[in-house]
């Protein structure tokens, strides 16, 4: 039967149904600000959005939106190729490769097409792509796409990296080579220093996808790489607008001139419509607020710092670092699920993950911190999870 | 020993450490319907094998490999 690979999805979903719990597609009824809202009836603080800098609900990013959606109508309705691509943004590509400081820049209507359409494209077959193994879906189904050889790498293993494009011989002067920044479940960050030795030593094409990165880290805000120093060896970065910059869209920055041809390769961006001018406009003036506001990124850490060292003072498992995505690791689904529908009735909404979605076997519940944040917000995220622990839900400390 | 023995009985070896059910480990033997290898554990097994023969195996080719046959066979393409 065609429906017969589905039964196990139909079966959690009943079962959750049966539960009265719904940590997958959790409607959210009312936003009240970057950080509070309504979710499943309840008012909630908001630790699972990846709105890192709040900016979904700056003022000026909502004046900008509504003024473009006034000026140039609801959507474009059309390909960049065709009829979709309108001043704004064009604009916006140039605001974008300033930030990077390059000179090529392209905007995609997601993230996930930004890349999944770049993997997807830039390699093709004969070529070889090297990717971490713990890298995003979007990324693996560019890959697969690409008719490239995939060979996959042990996630943040520069040695493992170095090894396989030992391995490749010549073949690795030409080898794509894909890492994330931040890695969203985790929140770990990317070695990118002796990522880009590898790469030096072996030749290869560096791609950094800076999702969780942008904004987040760098001097500029420009993410993992800038914090790492090693811009200079990577060759292609990509990125969302609908993280810290509160809004929706993707883009590849690119020092080669080459991108501006590689564009019209891309699937991802010829056949689909361009994204909505209210869109553009809130993410240009994101943009700009990141480059003159770097406080916001001091606030962000700061918060991340009180969240991942309060989870961690609790003897909870956490991630390996302190990062704005804080994640608690729970070896057990049931458990998970339990914790999770309790944090939401606590007031605190976060997301769950479980395998195949993990790295691993374990579960998570992901927190991501935002630069909107109070203090006393993250200190009830903090006792929310106390409570888990005194209602036996989570392990006491000392035996996590 | 052929070069393709000393494949197969590496692989064996290799999935002797997730064999549950403690089936009898054959040319024919299904990694996923037999042994019940989850999508971790290939993986797992993939870099155990991948380190001890210094070589890379793309994940291209997994799709075409269900038996401990195949991916001897495979592994035994690659190092050639």
């Amino acid at each position: 039967m065609l429906f017969d690979k589905f039964q196990s999805m139909v079966d959690f979903r009943a079962e959750l149904a049966e539960r009265g719990v719904k940590p997958f597609g959790a409607v959210t009824e009312e936003i009240y600000s970057a950080t509070e809202g309504r979710v499943e009836g309840r008012d909630v603080i908001l630790a699972g959005t990846n709105n890192y800098l709040g900016l979904s609900y700056d003022p000026r990013c909502i004046a900008a939106s509504q003024a473009a959606a006034q000026r140039w109508g609801t959507g474009t309705t059309g390909s960049r190729v065709a009829n979709g691509s309108f001043s704004e943004h064009q604009a916006l590509e140039a605001d974008i490769a300033d930030f990077y400081g390059v000179d090529h820049a392209i905007v995609f209507s997601t993230g996930y097409a930004a890349t999944s359409g770049m993997c997807a494209t830039l390699a093709g077959p004969g070529d070889v792509i090297l990717l971490d193994g713990d890298s995003h879906a979007s990324i693996y189904a560019g890959v697969r796409l690409s008719g490239a050889e995939i060979i996959r790498f042990k996630h943040n293993n520069p040695d493992d990296l170095a090894k396989r494009l030992r391995r490749l011989g010549e073949r690795a002067a030409d080898a794509l080579i894909i890492v994330e920044g931040i890695y969203s479940m985790l929140g770990d960050v990317a070695p990118l220093q002796e990522i880009a030795a590898a790469k030096r030593e072996f030749g290869g094409y560096l791609f950094v996808d800076e999702a969780h990165s942008m904004g987040v880290l760098g001097e500029t805000g420009r993410g993992a790489a800038q914090a790492a120093g090693i811009e200079d060896d990577v060759d292609f970065v990509a990125g969302t607008f609908s993280k810290s910059l509160g809004g929706i869209g993707g883009f590849c920055v690119s020092p080669h001139a080459e991108l501006q041809a590689i564009r019209f390769c891309i699937n991802a961006y010829i056949f689909t419509a361009s994204s909505a001018p209210s869109v553009i406009a809130s993410t240009r003036e994101a943009l700009r607020i990141i480059r003159a506001e770097p406080q916001l990124r001091q606030r962000l850490w700061d918060n991340a710092n009180r969240l991942y060292s309060g989870l961690a003072g609790l003897g909870l498992r956490v991630g390996p670092s302190a990062s704005p995505v804080v994640a608690v690791v729970l070896e057990d689904r049931e458990r998970t699920l339990a914790c999770w529908q309790a944090l939401l009735e606590a007031g605190v909404y976060v997301n769950m993950v479980v395998p195949p979605a993990s790295p691993s076997t374990y579960c998570l519940l992901r927190n991501s911190v935002s630069a909107a944040h109070t203090p006393e917000q993250i200190e009830t995220m903090i006792a929310a999870y106390a409570a888990l622990q005194d209602a036996g839900l989570l392990p006491a400390p000392g035996q996590a | 020993m052929t070069q393709y023995q000393e494949y197969l009985g590496f692989i064996c070896n290799v999935l002797e450490s997730y064999n549950k059910k403690q089936v009898t480990l054959t040319e024919s033997t299904d990694l996923v319907a037999d042994i019940g290898l989850t999508s971790l554990e290939v993986m797992e097994s993939i870099e155990r094998i991948e380190d001890h023969f210094d070589i890379s195996i793309p994940l291209n080719i997994l799709p075409d490999v269900n038996t401990v046959g195949e991916l001897a066979r495979k592994v035994h393409e690659l190092t050639q």
